[in-house]
């Protein structure tokens, strides 16, 4: 029941539901425990609800961590 | 991104600093069936040192739902109602039967992906009982919330099972029968609840709790927060999982889960009571709860059927290997234990991966 994916949205229906693509497939999900999710936003997707906004800064910073420990001995 | 979290190159990397790192021997448990997949499916155990050991505890909430509950289900729509569970609860066993063996014999057990398709069935059909089995952690009680919330049509009704993840691992932390010198923190429970909620645990107990992602390298780069909070004599929450998980998690979805819930003691398969560790509805939603509206009492259940080890392996005290019954009574196409049913189960992983022949040296 963790098992929650990242999802681009790619249209918002109305406050309460948007249109997410994952790997291709549309599929319509709920916004009641979001605010403010837009158009581009990728969200962490679980039983037809988006439960969080993934953070691009974030990813970019674990990204750069991740290089740095792995260029040092 | 995601190419990166599972470069083989990057997680060799990691293996060989945490092998530096090491010392002693080691066992760290996580509580999410999704770690163990990706532990499994991308044998990060092989890549290991052999003096450290990663076991999943309680962390399948399918798993630990009482057979009592599974039984009220399976009665509920054995009277003709309708009954929607999620679909790795479909074939977990109660104490005699399952929603599937209900099914097979005409029964409507309806398998949805979200509680949302569960209100979508009963606005169709207002003739009828819907009752939704409302299973999952804190990454999933917002969820029912936001439902129960929002006026639901009143033919429709929930059995709670929700469950909370921290008390388990105070549980287990308490009891002191598994040796657990770290936890990996489940990512998405924690998108919602934050980090917050697993201090005083790392205080009390002065263990590291590294709340981790879900790719390889997560995983292994968590592990190696945790080392290097042992060598540096630390015992604090971090968060391995910045891209998705904030310090306060997600607080409109913990505000839905407190309006719609409260704290109650629960009984968890294969570990017990645990004081404070379910949630409820609150009394002014108790029409929604099909136990109130049925006038359903729960009763006794035999959780744990002889020979299987579900118990000793949602406490993390073993593998699935070890239990008596895997793969030989007990698989995927007849499992005996909640374990081998869900996706998110121990054995039911174990068994896909074959992850036996790669570390029952090991451990």
């Amino acid at each position: 029941m963790c098992l929650a994916v990242p999802a681009r949205v790619v249209r918002e229906v109305n406050p309460d539901c948007a249109v997410v693509e994952i790997s291709g497939v549309r599929k319509e999900i709920k916004l009641g425990l979001l605010n403010e999710v837009e158009v581009g936003d990728y969200v962490i997707l679980h039983a037809g609800f988006a439960i969080q906004k993934l953070d691009q800064g974030e990813a970019e910073a674990t990204l750069k961590l991740l290089e740095e420990l792995c260029s040092s001995t | 991104m995601l190419e990166y979290l599972r470069d083989k190159n990057i997680a060799r990397k990691l293996a060989d600093k945490i092998k530096e790192l090491v010392r002693g021997h080691l066992k760290l448990m996580h509580v999410c069936g999704t770690h163990e997949q990706v532990i499994a499916s991308s044998g990060l155990r092989g890549l290991l040192p052999e003096n450290i050991e990663v076991i999943q505890g309680p962390g399948c909430p399918v798993c630990v739902t009482p057979a009592s509950e599974i039984d009220l289900a399976v009665e509920l729509a054995s009277r003709g109602n309708i009954v929607t569970t999620f679909g790795d609860m479909l074939k977990v066993p109660g104490s005699e039967r399952s929603l599937a063996d209900s099914r097979a014999d005409g029964s409507q057990v309806k398998v949805v992906y979200s509680i949302s398709d569960a209100i979508n069935l009963a606005r169709k059909s207002p003739d009828k009982e819907v009752i939704h089995c409302a299973i999952g952690f804190e990454t999933t009680a917002p969820s029912t919330a936001v439902v129960i919330l929002d006026s639901p049509p009143q033919n429709f009704s929930i059995i709670s099972s929700h469950r909370l993840i921290p008390p388990a691992m105070e549980a287990l932390l308490a009891s002191g029968e598994c040796k657990i010198d770290g936890f990996l923190a489940p990512g998405h429970v924690s998108t919602v609840i934050g980090a917050e909620p697993y201090n005083e645990l790392a205080r009390k107990y002065n263990r590291p709790i590294v709340i981790a992602g879900f790719e390889p390298v997560d995983v292994l780069y968590a592990i190696l927060m945790i080392l290097k909070q042992i060598r540096d004599a630390r015992a604090e929450v971090e968060i391995e999982y910045t891209r998705a998980v904030r310090p306060e998690g997600n607080p409109v979805a913990i505000e839905k889960m407190w309006e719609a819930f409260e704290l109650s003691d629960s009984s968890w398969r294969g570990l017990g009571n645990i004081p404070n560790s379910g949630l409820k509805l609150k009394s002014r939603f108790e029409g929604y709860d099909a136990i109130k509206r049925f006038g359903m009492e729960p009763k006794a259940s035999v959780d744990i059927r002889p020979g299987c080890s579900c118990g000793e392996i949602l406490k993390g005290l073993k593998y699935p290997w070890q239990c008596g019954l895997f793969k030989i009574q007990c698989t995927p196409d007849s499992p005996i234990g909640p374990c081998m049913v869900s996706t998110e189960g121990s054995c039911a992983i174990w068994y896909k991966y074959q992850t036996q022949e790669l570390v029952k040296d090991n451990v």
